[in-house]
């Protein structure tokens, strides 16, 4: 199922529940959302030099900035993975694939997150080659060669785990897969740092956040019935 | 005497190690978290078959220095080599006939081991019997669970070579710009392009390109149809990809030709050819020969 596809079931389901009507019993219902906020002063993002490839420095008025850390208003921290890391069963991976974009010589999304065996396709739209190295140490490591036209790469990784991708090419690319186990995840918004795991039948959680500069929280939530539980996480930004 | 005493020491600890691992007659028995490193493995070359319990002798002896008692490359000279030895837990390598991402076949680690990694302090262990490379590499791979969970890659095709030709040369020339194989290897193949002075390896340790000028030799052989593997396959663990999907077969070989004239030091029919066309004499007389084969002493 794409997420879309849970959040639409999601909501159904608790209009559902609100109704008060009696269906057949469905495994869905609760939810667990909150924010992603930091306290402290985080790193400051520098501007990416890219006169090396002009191709894609010319694309930019003014320079685009690294993104180790990306933040948003009211100390909202974004780019966070929170995820489902224990009490919900793997899932095998839904038939449609996501998409990491070459652009501008920029990774997007930043964080990319997906599940074990789901179809990645990786695209690029720039006018240069860039190399797509994921660092994999649990998955096989692989770097392949995208010059531009080329079509797009079809990959999948096998097992859970934190992935940064490269581009040997142009050292300023940074990005991260995130492969996942199971369909239950988000990543902390832009705007408020917000997120929503969905389509929780009730049961007992373990629900992680993960920041690629902050490392991982992680806390214990229980669903009963179709509520939603609020979890907040707050990172402690390092200044460097 | 002495370094022969210290290296049976070591025997011993690595026996008393590995013997907490199953033998080879209840490995069979064994469940599956007992079956992962540490257990017996095969190589198998040709005729040869190499032994895990042969190899581990030899490794205790000849590679464990660099290589570390672990196999992870922590090895106590480890510290003295600026390209670090390879780390066979990680089952990351550079030389293989197969895909990027798979594990190599047993022979491509034989051939490794016979040839050396050149500009490395890898050497040739070609002065030991075929059988006692066989063994090593058998013993190499006791040391990832992947060498027992997964299955070596399918080499990679490599169709005949097609006689060569000054347009087959002018199309790998076209190649080399199109691939932006200059972004590293320099416009020249001097291994001064502008990404050059970047580039780490997945160990964050820094890595030049090759120096196609100053070098006849490759990492991972000597031959047009090594040459051909090296950058469809890539070298994995390196920031050199793989051009597998991007690269049809006789464009590889366009581009094999095109290569070996960036060899201005090395006598090859493809040099010889380019010479004789006006372009090409232009371009090798131009060369200039700086910096060594792995790319220092050049000024990025």
């Amino acid at each position: 199922m794409r997420p879309n596809q849970i959040i639409t079931a999601a909501f159904l389901l608790t209009g559902v529940a609100a109704m008060s009507f009696a269906g057949p019993p469905k495994p869905a219902g609760g939810s667990v959302s909150g924010k992603v906020t930091y306290e402290g002063t985080p790193a400051k993002q520098k501007p990416i030099d890219m006169s090396k490839e002009p191709s894609c420095a010319k694309q930019y008025t003014t320079p685009p900035t690294t993104e180790t850390v990306v933040t948003g208003p009211g100390n909202s921290l974004a780019d966070v993975v929170v995820y489902i890391s224990a009490g919900a069963p793997d899932e095998p991976p839904p038939s449609q694939p996501v998409t990491f974009d070459q652009k501008g010589c920029r990774y997007i999304p930043h964080v990319l997150a997906f599940q074990t065996n789901q179809e990645l396709k990786v695209v690029n739209d720039d006018q240069t080659s860039h190399n797509i190295h994921p660092l994999a140490k649990v998955n096989h490591e692989w770097n392949k060669s995208q010059p531009p036209g080329t079509p797009p790469l079809s990959e999948k990784f096998p097992q859970p785990e934190f992935i940064p991708v490269k581009c040997n090419v142009h050292p300023w690319m940074h990005g991260n897969f995130a492969v996942l186990k199971n369909s239950h995840y988000a990543i902390s918004s832009k705007e408020d740092g917000s997120f929503t795991l969905p389509n929780l039948p009730a049961g007992k959680y373990t629900v992680t956040a993960w920041h690629e500069s902050y490392g991982t929280q992680t806390q214990d939530v229980t669903i009963s019935g179709s509520e939603t539980k609020s979890v907040n996480f707050v990172f402690k930004a390092k200044p460097y | 005497m002495r370094a022969q005493k210290h290296s049976l020491k070591w025997m011993y600890l690595a026996t008393a190690a590995l013997l907490t691992l199953p033998s080879l007659a209840v490995a069979q028995q064994a469940p599956a978290a007992a079956m992962h490193v540490g257990a017996r493995q095969e190589a198998h070359v040709g005729k040869l078959t190499g032994h895990s319990e042969a190899g581990r002798k030899l490794y205790f002896r000849f590679c464990w220095g660099c290589h570390g008692f672990h196999g992870d490359g922590n090895g106590e000279n480890a510290q003295y080599l600026n390209i670090l030895p390879r780390n066979f837990v990680a089952a990351t390598f550079k030389c293989r006939s197969t895909p990027t991402g798979t594990l190599p076949i047993d022979e491509d680690l034989y051939n490794s081991l016979n040839r050396g990694l050149n500009n490395s302090n890898m050497p040739s262990w070609f002065p030991l019997t075929d059988q006692q490379r066989a063994d090593m590499v058998a013993f190499i791979k006791t040391f990832s669970p992947r060498w027992q969970t997964e299955k070596s890659g399918d080499p990679i095709n490599v169709p005949a070579e097609p006689a060569l030709t000054v347009e087959s040369i002018k199309h790998g020339q076209e190649l080399f710009q199109k691939l932006e194989c200059w972004k590293c290897h320099g416009q020249e193949g001097r291994g001064d392009g502008p990404a050059a002075s970047t580039l780490t390896d997945s160990n964050d340790q820094p890595i030049r390109p090759y120096n196609f000028v100053a070098g006849s030799r490759f990492k991972c052989g000597v031959s047009n149809r090594d040459l051909y593997k090296i950058f469809i396959t890539g070298l994995d663990g390196t920031p050199m990809p793989s051009f597998a999907d991007v690269v049809k077969p006789d464009e590889a070989w366009d581009l094999v030709h095109y290569l070996r004239t960036l060899q201005v030091n090395h006598r090859s029919p493809e040099l010889a050819l380019w010479m004789t066309t006006k372009e090409g004499a232009a371009i090798v007389s131009a060369q200039k020969i700086s910096g060594t084969p792995t790319g220092s002493g050049i000024n990025q």
